[in-house]
């Protein structure tokens, strides 16, 4: 097999349940025998997008592709879009409500955390239109 | 390993209880018993806990294996302070020990204050440590670690366990007190949970068990009620504080670390979700990680007599009336080397398809697939505890389809020509029909 796709739904909004796709991705990687390392790598890649189309989007999808040597996560919604792509890189930039921010999300780490732990980050966005985020973490022979 | 938790095969009656409770899916009903997958199996307890047929149990040693010995030594856990009313005195239980059989007896909570001060060297010492360190008291927490955590094992705390570290203590004193050689000495720790039991009789990191055997505290606890009603004047054989007491509960033993921040968690699964968050870099800035499976720490182990809340606030009271400490390791200048655990903990992934990830990939595409025909109801009764769990088994040539009764009934219904297997389904399991649900919406709204 070559490659496999998982598929998540992400409500947006739905701040108790944001996280889950995730978690459920993290598990699946366990079962696949992934290294720990990529593992959690993905796993904060993921959480940061999950939550920043909860956040600022209304939801979106997750694909996430596996293949032997790399795991592709992809993350699609219809949001506002990113304006200044170069502030939304800045750590502890965010353009979260209050609310949001008293729920302790919107420290303005979820951009620049997904760069770091990513081994490529690519984002195409519209303003008006919404985002598509594509992250590749290799996977070490 | 030789596990503790144990299956009386007489009492099993293949009920699904304990299979929808163990946090590890180690349990599987196969022809009318329950079977444990020993490497999945932590020795938590909770099949203990649940099951209605008390056919789950603690293997610990037999009263008699006393005898063996010239000289007995009794090590009873801190929690066992909790289990009886109105007790003012712990020197009362203390001394309970030397009237049913023991030469000697020796708080473990000795041991706990020993590791506390261990600990805060360790933190102290080594600046490169990983933050959090996480306590290694638990052996349940620890093996969930190894098991699906791998990742954290580097934080785990190197002290020896509280009661190794006084069995080696107490055995080194009998000696040079009586003059007989270590063998004639008999070690027993009074145990809360099975968990302990396991440790000790495979530790991880000595070469050889500290500790001759294991008596659990509901087994022990009759005999000792009865010796301390006998007793006027309790010697005093107490000599530990609220510090080594204290870590019969949740809480305790991170209050023992004076220094840093600290998070104290109580519960398997709530143990989990927070290794989860530390393994994604979700949880806060802290410095000592309090892990205990048992709700409520060690007072809430399954091999307790009384209700872990009970047995918390007593050990809260006792410990009000005590001092801080009363043991410290030298540590000039370096601490005793054996109260470190020396052999590495070592990964033990259970839940990896296949070590060949193209065929890992395979499965899991196979189990994505087999689930959406099972009928998602998690009912057990093909013996996995959920339709998933009985998805990846088939698919790793333990189970058959045929173990689902409803796909069986389906597939016999089928082959005899019967038409739809829906209708011969009872009640709950059946389709959704909207024209009967309306029917009964309208029955219910006259």
């Amino acid at each position: 097999m070559e490659k496999l796709h998982l598929h998540y739904d992400v409500e947006g909004n739905d701040f108790i349940a944001a996280g889950e796709a995730s978690g459920q991705v993290k598990r699946a990687l366990r079962q696949l025998g992934i290294d720990f390392e990529v593992i959690r790598r993905c796993a904060i890649c993921m959480y940061e997008g999950e939550i920043n189309m909860v956040v600022h989007a209304d939801g979106g999808t997750a694909d996430v592709m596996v293949e032997k040597d790399k795991v592709t996560i992809i993350l699609e919604d219809r949001g506002p879009g990113i304006s200044d792509m170069e502030l939304a890189m800045q750590e502890g930039y965010s353009t979260a409500s209050q609310d949001v921010r008293e729920l302790g999300f919107g420290a303005g780490m979820g951009l620049p955390n997904m760069k770091k732990y990513s081994d490529s980050l690519e984002i195409n966005s519209e303003v008006g239109k919404g985002t598509k985020v594509t992250m590749v973490i290799h996977i070490p022979g | 390993m030789k596990h503790s938790v144990t299956l009386d095969k007489d009492k099993c009656k293949g009920c699904t209880t304990c299979i929808k409770h163990c946090p590890t899916e180690a349990i599987r009903v196969r022809r009318g018993i329950a079977h444990i997958t020993e490497e999945r199996c932590i020795d938590c307890g909770n099949c203990i806990r649940v099951c209605p047929h008390k056919a789950k149990k603690a293997v610990c040693d037999d009263f008699d294996r006393l005898k063996e010995f010239e000289y007995n030594i009794a090590l009873p856990a801190p929690s066992l302070y909790g289990q009886f009313r109105n007790l003012t005195d712990v020197n009362q239980v203390l001394t309970a020990f030397l009237h049913i059989g023991f030469d000697h007896v020796e708080e473990v909570a000795r041991g706990a204050e020993l590791v506390s001060s261990l600990t805060k060297y360790e933190m102290e010492s080594d600046p490169n440590l990983p933050k959090p360190l996480i306590s290694s008291a638990c052996p349940a927490a620890v093996r969930l670690i190894c098991q699906r955590f791998p990742k954290l094992i580097p934080h785990i705390s190197k002290v020896s366990a509280p009661f190794e570290i006084v069995a080696i203590l107490a055995r080194q004193e009998a000696v040079e007190r009586t003059g007989l050689p270590p063998e004639k000495i008999g070690v027993f720790f009074i145990t809360p949970c099975p968990a302990k039991v396991s440790a000790g009789r495979n530790p991880a990191g000595l070469e050889t068990p500290v500790v001759d055997g294991f008596f659990a505290i509901s087994d022990i606890y009759k005999r000792l009620i009865n010796a301390m009603k006998n007793i006027d004047e309790p010697q005093k054989l107490a000599h530990s504080g609220l510090i080594g007491v204290g870590w019969a509960h949740c809480g305790g033993e991170s209050n023992a670390v004076f220094q840093g921040q600290h998070l104290a968690v109580d519960g398997i699964d709530n143990i989990i979700e927070v290794l989860e968050d530390l393994e994604d870099g979700l949880l806060p800035q802290i410095d000592f990680l309090e892990l205990n499976a048992c709700n409520q720490g060690c007072v809430g182990g399954c091999l307790t007599v009384e209700n872990p809340y009970v047995a918390q606030t007593r050990i809260k009271q006792l410990i009000q009336h005590m001092p801080i400490s009363m043991n410290k390791v030298s540590t000039e200048p370096k601490p005793p080397s054996y109260m470190f655990d020396d052999k590495p903990l070592e990964a033990s992934p259970v839940n990896v398809l296949d070590d060949d990830i193209e065929v890992a990939m395979q499965k899991y595409a196979q189990i994505e697939k087999l689930v959406e025909t099972l009928p998602g109801l998690d009912c057990g009764s093909c013996g996995a505890p959920t339709c998933k769990t009985l998805a990846e088994d088939i698919v790793q040539g333990l189970a058959s389809e045929d173990d689902c009764i409803f796909r069986m009934r389906e597939r016999m219904q089928y082959l005899m020509g019967m038409g739809d297997a829906d209708e011969y389904l009872p009640l709950p399991f059946r389709r959704r029909d909207e024209e009967a649900e309306k029917a009964e919406q309208e029955r219910n709204e006259p």
